[in-house]
């Protein structure tokens, strides 16, 4: 064995590969169990018009985003334009849940920025959020025809998340 | 006397103010006890998913919250702590359990330190072996035992 002292350094580069891998991961992006199962019910009252309310079950036959928002949070300010880069394409309809935010905020951040939903719907105490596992706004779920959810993004929808992820999915999904 | 006023006054201030910034914090706390320390049982077993090395008891995130009090909810619904476990399971997957359930995918979570123990011990194993054949076996002459035994006396020779 004239290779023996090959060994450590075997060994090291082993762990390095392992090390470089982990450091890839992205440990704050907890998988959702919810992918593949229906999408929880609700009845929400919409931002707009807190009389009219809007249920998952009111869009079966459709394919859209279902996005977590909050005027209070950081992340969305920065995922907002690329959301009304989305809605103005036309491809997917963008539902909103704004999540435990004072309705005149909510309002406000929309004015401001500009209004990439088809509507949004208020969930004022989280217990929605809470059926649909979301742990860190923004958060978007892409939700099929049969009203199953399809995907789960975790943070701000990039551009790339988008392009890569969400828009080959939704034109599959969409297929007559 | 004038002088002892001002600091009492502070000191009142100072405790208003404080009951007035953090009224999440003196949330109803011990309503019932036997659901407290049931919620806290089931909430010490869960991570908080927000700041993740943190329990679910622990943790005072706005999420963490919710949650206590949406178990609260469901203990006095009369809902078992399997129940509660498999709710918040079927929310935010296995993660949240501090002791993942024993299944294909953490099977080698389970095992893999025993499999690690065994495989160490059959390597020390057949380490020893291979030296204690490899031992070089010299034996000492006569004159080889005195020269050593001068040696250890500490005797100039």
């Amino acid at each position: 064995m004239k290779a023996k002292f090959l060994i450590p350094l075997v060994v090291f580069i082993i762990l390095v590969g392992f090390l470089a891998v982990g450091l890839q991961l992205k440990p704050s992006e907890v998988p959702s169990p919810l992918i593949g199962k229906p999408a929880p019910a609700f009845t929400l009252p919409t931002l707009a018009d807190p009389k009219k309310t809007f249920s998952p079950s009111d869009f079966k036959g459709k394919v859209w985003l279902f996005n977590v928002w909050a005027s209070w949070c950081v992340a969305c300010k920065e995922e907002h334009p690329v959301l009304m880069n989305l809605a103005k394409q036309n491809r997917v309809a963008i539902v909103g849940l704004d999540y435990k935010d004072p309705r005149d905020a909510a309002l406000t951040f929309l004015q401001r920025g500009g209004d990439p939903y088809l509507f949004s719907v208020v969930d004022q105490n989280g217990r929605v959020g809470i059926d649909y596992g979301v742990y860190g706004v923004p958060e978007t779920f892409l939700i099929d025809r049969e009203g199953v959810i399809r995907y789960k993004h975790i943070g701000p929808v990039t551009p790339r998340v988008l392009e890569e992820k969400i828009l080959p999915l939704v034109a599959v999904l969409s297929k007559p | 006397m004038r002088q002892h006023g001002l600091p009492l006054i502070l000191a009142f201030l100072c405790s208003v103010g404080f009951a007035q910034t953090n009224p999440k914090e003196a949330a109803p706390l011990a309503q019932d006890t036997i659901v407290e320390k049931r919620l806290n049982e089931i909430s010490e077993e869960m991570r908080c998913l927000v700041c993740q090395n943190e329990s679910l008891a622990g943790s005072r995130s706005e999420l963490a919250l919710d949650l206590r009090r949406e178990i609260r909810t469901l203990i006095k619904e009369g809902k078992s702590n399997q129940e509660i476990r498999d709710f918040m399971v079927s929310r935010y997957g296995d993660f949240v359990l501090y002791r993942p359930p024993v299944k294909s995918t953490t099977l080698l979570l389970w095992i893999g330190p025993f499999v690690l123990m065994v495989g160490g011990f059959f390597a020390l194993m057949v380490a020893l072996k291979r030296r204690r054949k490899n031992r070089p076996t010299t034996t000492l002459s006569v004159a080889d035992i005195q020269k050593a035994e001068t040696l250890l006396r500490g005797e100039k020779q």
